[in-house]
This record gives C-alpha cells, sequence and structure tokens, in this order.
C-alpha cells in the first residue's frame, strides 16, 4: 500500500506528462468520471463541503485505523479535484491524513491556476478531510 | 459615423491581450464593460491637473473640479431627457440609488399597502424591498413571469392594486435578456396612484431612455456597465418625489444649517448626496457617455442585436443546448445550459480557452428557481465584440462539452 507521500508523487508525475492546462484538465476530468457516485440517499446537507462554487458531498468512515473518504459534487471538475484528494488520502491512517503535508497541488500548478474562489473551495474540501482524520483519530 | 467594431476596438486596450495563451474573449459585458482610453484619459487628466475637494473650496482647483462634475450632471440630464439636472442624484450605484428609495419610504409606506417587484429581478431590487416590507409590515408582492421569461401581463391589474405603495422593476433582465414593456407597467401603477421605479442597469448601455416621455418616478443606471469607472450610480427622480422623501445618509454636503442640536438638508440634488462625491467616476462617467453617444446607441444596439442573433443561431445546433429566456423582446444576452453539464465547469474550460462567460446564478436565485436550474452560463455582448469571437466562443463550447460529456 502506497504512502501519502507515494501517492502524491505518482499524480504530480501524471500531470508532469501534460504540458497545456486543457489536457491537465481533462484528467482532472476522467478522474472525476471514474470516481464512484454516492447514493442518492447519501447526498444530503449534512455532507455539503461548505464554501465550494457547486455541490461537494464528502463523506467518511473509519475501517480499523483506516479513514475511508467518498466524494460527489454536481460539476465534473470539482469531482475530479476530490477524486485527486481522495485518491491521496483515503484507506490511510487516520492519524497520517490528519498530519499529512500536501505539496502535489502545487506542485502540479492547481493552486495557483484556480481563482481565489475556486482555490478556496479546494482548501475547504482538504480542511473538511482533514477534519474528520482528527476526529477519527481522537 | 459608420460604426466600425476594429476601430472601437482600438479604443479598448485591454481587449488586446492573452488569456492562457489564447486571444482574449470577453463576454462578460452584462456584469461590466471595458472601458475606452477616453475614460481612462478623463480620470488621469484629473487626478493630474485638477484634482480638488468639490462645492467647498474658492480656490481655482476646486472650482473646475466642481464645474467638471455639474457638468456631468447636466451631460446626464440631458441623455435621460430629466426635466432639469438637480434631479440628477450621484449614487454609489444601483444597489445604493435603491436602498436610498426604499429606505427613504421607510416613513411613507405602511401596513395593509403593498410593494411590487417582478419574477426576474436581480437580488438588489429584491432584498431592499424586503427590508422595506420588514421595517414597515407592507406586503410584498411580485409579477410572474412564463417559460419565455416575459412577464405575465395579464396578472398586472391583479398585482398592482389600490394599494400599492411602489413597483420597482428592472427594464432589461440581466439574467434572461428580456426587455420588460416598461410603459405598460408604469400605465397600470399610474392607474391607481402607484409610484415607480425602473433598474436600468442593462438598459443603460444598449437603449435610450427618456424618463419624462415613460414618466417614471425614478430611474437607475450603473456607470460601470455604461463604460464608465466603477462605484458611481445614476438616480433619477422627479423633483416632488424626491423631495417628498428622506434622504438615508446624512453627512457633508447634504446639509443646510447644522447646529448641535438640529440639522436642517439641502435642496436637490445634494440632500442625497451626503460626503465627497466620487468625484474621478462622475468626470470618468461624463466622457464615457460622450463617447457612447458619438458612437451612437442604436449603432451599438443593432450591432449587438445581430451578434447576439448570431450566437444563438450558432449555438442551438450543440446538443442538449437550452436558451434561458428566450423572450421576443431580447438584449444581448444569451444565457444557456447544456444538458448534462454543469455550467461551473463550462465557465472554467472556456476561461482555459481565454474566454471569459459568467456561470452561476447572477445574483437572481429565484429564476434559477423558476426555471428549476442551478444556474447558467452567460455570455454577454457589448459594442466591441466581433462575430469571429462568437466563432471562437462557440469551438470553444464545443470543446468543453465534447470533454465533459
Amino acid at each position: 500500500m502506497a504512502t501519502i507521500q507515494e501517492k502524491q508523487q505518482i499524480l504530480i508525475e501524471e500531470f508532469a506528462f501534460f504540458d497545456e492546462w486543457m489536457d491537465k484538465y481533462n484528467h482532472i476530468i476522467e478522474m472525476g468520471k471514474s470516481l464512484p457516485m454516492l447514493p442518492e440517499n447519501k447526498k444530503n446537507n449534512d455532507l455539503l463541503v461548505p464554501g465550494c462554487q457547486s455541490k461537494v458531498w464528502l463523506h467518511a468512515e473509519q475501517h480499523e485505523d483506516k479513514i475511508i473518504f467518498s466524494a460527489d459534487a454536481d460539476a465534473i471538475i470539482a469531482k475530479g479535484i476530490v477524486a485527486m484528494l481522495i485518491d491521496v488520502f483515503s484507506n490511510q491512517p487516520a492519524q497520517e491524513v490528519a498530519a499529512a503535508e500536501l505539496k502535489f497541488l502545487e506542485d502540479i500548478g492547481l493552486k495557483d491556476h484556480l481563482s481565489p474562489t475556486r482555490a478556496n473551495g479546494l482548501m475547504s474540501m482538504v480542511k473538511q478531510m482533514k477534519y474528520y482524520a482528527l476526529a477519527f483519530s481522537a | 459615423m459608420a460604426f466600425d467594431v476594429h476601430d472601437i476596438r482600438e479604443q479598448f486596450p485591454i481587449l488586446n491581450q492573452k488569456v492562457h495563451g489564447k486571444p482574449l474573449v470577453y463576454f462578460d459585458n452584462a456584469a461590466t464593460a471595458q472601458k475606452p482610453i477616453a475614460v481612462i484619459k478623463a480620470i488621469s487628466d484629473y487626478y493630474l491637473n485638477y484634482n480638488a475637494n468639490v462645492h467647498r473650496g474658492v480656490h481655482t482647483l476646486s472650482q473646475r473640479a466642481t464645474d467638471a462634475m455639474e457638468s456631468v450632471r447636466e451631460q446626464v440630464r440631458a441623455h435621460l431627457n430629466a426635466a432639469e439636472a438637480a434631479e440628477i442624484i450621484f449614487t454609489r450605484g444601483i444597489t445604493d440609488s435603491i436602498n436610498a428609495i426604499a429606505y427613504g419610504l421607510s416613513n411613507t409606506v405602511q401596513k395593509g399597502q403593498n410593494v411590487v417587484i417582478t419574477a426576474m429581478e436581480h437580488h438588489s431590487n429584491i432584498v431592499p424591498w424586503q427590508m422595506l416590507c420588514e421595517r414597515t409590515g407592507a406586503e410584498l408582492r411580485h409579477l410572474p413571469m412564463d417559460e419565455h421569461g416575459e412577464l405575465i401581463l395579464d396578472r398586472l391589474e391583479v398585482v398592482i392594486d389600490q394599494n400599492t405603495a411602489i413597483v420597482a422593476f428592472n427594464h432589461i433582465s440581466n439574467t434572461l435578456g428580456t426587455i420588460n414593456p416598461v410603459q405598460k407597467i408604469i400605465s397600470q401603477a399610474k392607474k391607481v396612484g402607484a409610484w415607480t421605479l425602473v433598474d436600468g442597469a442593462q438598459s443603460g448601455p444598449h437603449t435610450i431612455v427618456d424618463v419624462q416621455s415613460w414618466d417614471v418616478d425614478f430611474f437607475t443606471l450603473s456607470s460601470h456597465k455604461m463604460y464608465g469607472p466603477t462605484g458611481l450610480g445614476i438616480l433619477y427622480g422627479k423633483r416632488e418625489r424626491l423631495e417628498a422623501i428622506a434622504p438615508y445618509q446624512g453627512g457633508g454636503e447634504m446639509i443646510s444649517t447644522v447646529t448641535l442640536e438640529k440639522s436642517t438638508y439641502a435642496g436637490l440634488p445634494h440632500k442625497f448626496e451626503a460626503g465627497t462625491p466620487h468625484v474621478e467616476g462622475i468626470i470618468g462617467f461624463g466622457a464615457a457617455l460622450k463617447f457612447i453617444n458619438e458612437i451612437g446607441i442604436e449603432s451599438i444596439s443593432a450591432h449587438e442585436q445581430s451578434l447576439l442573433e448570431y450566437a444563438t443561431k450558432q449555438c442551438s445546433g450543440i446538443k442538449g443546448f437550452r436558451v434561458i429566456g428566450n423572450s421576443k423582446n431580447k438584449a444581448s444576452v444569451l444565457s444557456f445550459v447544456i444538458d448534462g453539464v454543469h455550467p461551473y465547469d463550462l465557465g472554467v474550460l472556456l476561461d482555459q480557452q481565454g474566454i471569459a462567460v459568467r456561470t452561476g446564478q447572477h445574483c437572481t436565485q429565484p429564476i434559477m428557481d423558476a426555471f428549476c436550474i442551478e444556474g447558467t452560463v452567460r455570455a454577454s455582448f457589448a459594442m466591441y465584440n466581433t462575430f469571429e469571437e462568437i466563432d471562437s466562443f462557440i469551438s470553444g463550447l464545443k470543446k468543453a462539452v465534447s470533454m465533459l460529456l
């Protein structure tokens, strides 16, 4: 099982493969499309991540010492972004998620590339995942 | 003078740039229009040569600044065909104008009366009236619209009745592009003795408005949507109406005498202009009006109409494309959804291709609710937009859709 660090490195290498931002977005969209959908009954307002321009639902559960995330979004780019975060964070020890430093967002340039409102939305997703991780590691 | 879009574009240096490596296509004009060199020069000329506070100084610079500002008031009066320059108030924007009237009516509107808006108002023409109704106990009503985004005029006589204090509505919807039948609505309001306010946010840059022939009580414009600076609005009000209502802000400039116990208010227009006005904005707006009128609003509007028709036609070939707002009488706003695609995703991918559009609810959540949609993509056109830009937009849109579906 790859660690959070290794997962990030894999994403960084994947994105380095594309020169054009349209291609990077295409990759994000593909990741969004391949993320399993949340069942409709799970898409309730309690799971909405605050501060996103589109609706993003984030669900977390604990499995032994691991934290398992699932998510959905009504916009596919937001869904692709949350899919990347799930790829990095899901099925990892809760304590490591809570303590992890996220460098891939900066390394692939996504954070700089998003407008400030969208970057805030992205940071809200990260924050929400870390809240769950903290709660589970307590 | 013949309308030449390429000559016009030269007056807007900001358009000549690349965004994400692609030539900028600016289709967010209903949010704000770009500024021509004439406006930018007028502002810098003011700061380079005659910046001073207005109305107070006996010195030359103050006098020059005051004259420049007051000549814009006269220019606006002529533009709207108001009876006198004192009926033109400089505000911070349309939101400010509407709040000034809604607040000013706090002591006149009473429980048992009603305020009428329409189903297609911008939040800035909804919330101030909700606040007025909360303060006074009056009822807030709205004139409904149909599935094309047209007001249901059959309901006029039911909604606007003997108890209506004021009818406030937009001339052109910022989300749907619908041009509303202003005179029909005003005439029903007059029949029952109600006051009227027309929000001209979207009409200012596209149409000629004659406030006397409309016989409207209040009309408001936004400078920045008319190629002028931000932070400035125009509030026209009939003298008798403006005299009848209370000012909503107190301070310098708006008073006649002040003692520590009581002050008396200045006459129009100063009664509604507390504090140092937005002098550079006013001067810049004067230059913007001159610029628009030299080109001619009819020519601008005709050009924009052909852009709208062309864009609508080109878009209709895209699978799942649906126009939101297809009123027969429409200004250059193309709001749409594409089935199965979130507007936000389209906005991001268009931006990647240098194309600036607006996505979301456009500050008109009730319209989104009425059409049962989360939001739209809105492309809105101005005098400097071209058919080639629409072609880029269409191919950008097709590319985005192919990636998303």
